[in-house]
């Protein structure tokens, strides 16, 4: 076990029932971090996020510093979009972040927009989270009423609005340039890139940077403390610490703040002081490792520590920190259908082979689960996904505008090439494959069964 | 009523006003209407429309395209069951089923009372504590069959009024810009370099172009 006594960066209130509130946020060390970036110039303050190392821990996984220097010299106005549209299944995160400790987020955009040049903060709240939507209404009032927001921040020359936007239900939009389109008051289709990519022509085509609410939320403390103690935390490329949200059939179910790149699967499913293990009396049958859209991973897997590049070298990512666990109690075939069935319907329609094959592998499956299917349909269910996402390599191949339709064919390679036997039992036989696939997480199930994942109690039962 | 009313016209100018390009505001204006009516009402798409510089086929174009905008009235409490993975294999579908068989409609219809309506919804990031759902948009963790039941009894009796507001309303809480701490929306057409970049630039390195 790799449990570390890392300091908790972003998590540090969520004990506190008024951790929400100015007063308390002040008390704890609040706006320490801006204080800190103001004196110093923007260009200082870009450096210390490099140092630093952050990831942007949206999904995508980009160093937010590096982002941050895309935008073209010399092109005013530039505005921050902040990504608080958590939708990717299994992904709990953000809503916390925003409804806990909002004071923080609004700081981290601060910084953001004083070191960036922003003229103009967006931050859009997903549409479902009322509550998280009060918080930050209130904090961003507060916030005014004291200095820290709007003309003359404490008494500098930098001013900027933070403006809240709701958001009205669409997985869609947390693609960046379907939030934008959204932030223009259209529907939230992706748009064509490249060419311009946001940074360069984004929100009202001027230069635009879209950071995820974690992202931003680590801000205050990289400044308050340095980049180097941000970068002294944590493996290779995956520094600091970064929240997990752990689901399924564990016994302790929730979102733990971790130490990245060295803390492994096995710490975050198993330690008592995190999943605390499978539940009574069951063993570990498969995990997703990173959100609805990533390839599976299995027992032998466990020992894999939670950074970024190994975990994407098993042919998987690490996604939006989205673990969700399977027991051995689990129908694959069903589950295979629920993630399906969630891409076919938040598919935008803008681009044929997600448009039509998300909704053709939802049909599909359905078919066979309703004992209605034909031994060709296994092969069928890996062609059309290969037809989305030529190949199933990772990373995949992309033949669509956005990553939708891709993400859709990860969870039919995992369920198709590691349990296979499942969807032979409700097709009533063996069923033919020809379809290739390249991604190195789509595995079949190891020659012996592995004990790894089998909780101490079933070993005992 | 559809179009705006002498209040909720006023929180709508004031919302435009933070927005460079007014057809930004097309979203936050439509819950407003959702808040105001229940539902989104051809009317309120118009005035929508007016307001902030579109046509209402515009506005309906976006309004048509996201999931909580209702086009025509719902009940006054939305019980979002979420079925998605880490629900589902906690028993999100069993509790949807409940829910189904309990009020005696299928998801996406509402009760004849107009009190209820129920909707088989996907993630809603609240997985470490599935299964879950949201009434109107406010949560409830962790939730058995006996739960929901008692939810919906509460909910039927009046006893959450303080709690969740009926239908339309998402945050009670607004945000709100005092003119003298503003620092305006950023023209996309006409801002120039932030003075806090120029007053920091650094002379000998200064290599951009004006």
């Amino acid at each position: 076990m790799t449990i570390t006594d890392a300091p908790k960066i972003v998590s540090s209130r969520w004990h506190l029932d008024d951790g929400h509130t100015l007063a308390r946020y002040e008390e704890t060390g609040g706006y320490a971090g801006l204080r800190a970036a103001l004196a110093k110039a923007p260009d200082e303050v870009v450096e210390e996020v490099k140092t630093a190392t952050l990831l942007g821990r949206g999904g995508a996984g980009f160093p937010a510093g590096v982002k941050w220097g895309f935008c073209p010299p010399g092109v005013f106005p530039r505005y921050l979009v902040v990504n608080g549209d958590e939708s990717e299944p299994g992904t709990y995160k953000d809503r916390i972040l925003m409804e806990k400790d909002p004071h923080q987020l609004i700081e981290g955009i601060l910084i953001a927009c004083y070191a960036v040049g922003c003229s103009q903060a967006f931050l859009y709240v997903r549409g479902e989270m009322a509550l998280a939507q009060e918080r930050i209404a209130q904090a961003l009032n507060d916030a005014y009423a004291a200095g820290y927001v709007g003309r003359n921040i404490l008494g500098s020359d930098f001013s900027v609005d933070v403006v809240l936007h709701w958001g009205a239900g669409a997985y869609i939009v947390g693609e960046e340039t379907a939030l934008i389109e959204s932030l223009e008051g259209n529907r939230g289709m992706p748009r064509l890139k490249p060419p311009f990519f946001p940074a360069a022509k984004g929100l009202y085509l001027q230069p635009t940077i879209v950071n995820n609410v974690e992202t931003l939320s680590n801000l205050p403390w990289i400044l308050a403390n340095g980049g180097a103690a941000f970068a002294a935390l944590g493996a290779e490329n995956s520094r600091g610490t970064r929240l997990f949200a752990v689901s399924g059939h564990v016994k302790n179910p929730g979102v733990y703040e971790v130490e990245f790149g060295v803390t492994t699967f096995r710490d975050l499913i198993y330690a008592p002081v995190y999943g605390g293990g499978i539940r009574h009396g069951h063993e570990l049958k498969a995990f997703i490792p990173g959100g609805a859209s990533a390839p599976w991973l299995y027992p032998e897997h466990l020992d894999t520590p939670l950074e970024a590049g190994v975990v994407g070298r098993l042919g998987t990512m690490l996604g939006s920190g989205a673990v969700v666990v399977f027991d051995e109690t689990t129908d694959m075939v069903k589950a295979a259908l629920r993630l399906v069935r969630f891409f076919a319907r938040e598919s935008c329609g803008k681009c044929t082979p997600c448009r039509e094959g998300t909704t053709w592998l939802e049909r599909i499956l359905e078919r066979i689960l309703d004992g209605q299917g034909r031994p060709e349909d296994l092969n069928l269910l890996m062609d059309v996904a290969d037809n989305i996402s030529v190949g199933l390599a990772w990373p995949p191949t992309q033949t669509t505008i956005c990553p939708l339709g891709q993400s859709a064919t990860s969870p039919i390679a995992s369920a198709v090439m590691r349990f296979r036997d499942e969807f032979e039992a409700y097709l009533g036989g063996p069923a033919p494959m020809t379809v290739e696939v390249k991604g190195a997480a789509f595995v079949t199930k190891p020659a012996a069964a592995p004990t790894a994942g089998r909780t101490q109690e079933a070993v005992d039962a | 009523m559809a179009r705006f009313d002498g209040e909720n016209l006023d929180t709508a100018l004031e919302i435009i006003s933070r927005y460079p390009v007014a057809k930004s505001a097309t979203i936050p204006l439509l819950h407003l209407a959702q808040e105001q009516d229940g539902w989104v009402t051809d009317e309120a798409m118009e005035h929508i429309a007016e307001l902030v510089g579109t046509t209402p086929a515009q506005v309906l174009g976006t309004c048509s395209f996201y999931e909580m905008f209702k086009r025509e009235p719902v009940g006054r409490y939305l019980v979002n069951v979420c079925t998605n993975i880490a629900c589902q294999i906690m028993g999100g579908e069993e509790l949807l089923h409940h829910a189904e068989q309990r009020l005696g409609i299928k998801a996406g219809s509402t009760t004849p009372d107009g009190l209820f309506t129920v909707e088989d919804v996907e993630c809603i990031a609240a997985c470490t504590e599935a299964p879950c759902l949201q009434v109107n948009y406010r949560y409830a963790h962790r939730v058995s069959p006996e739960d929901l039941d008692r939810l919906l009894d509460d909910l039927a009796a009046g006893r959450l009024d303080d709690e969740i507001p009926p239908h339309g309303t998402l945050a009670r809480t607004r945000q709100h810009i005092p003119a003298d701490r503003a620092a305006g929306p950023a023209d996309p057409t006409d801002t120039p370099e932030p003075v806090w970049l120029v007053s920091h630039a650094a002379p000998a390195t200064e290599t951009e172009a004006p």
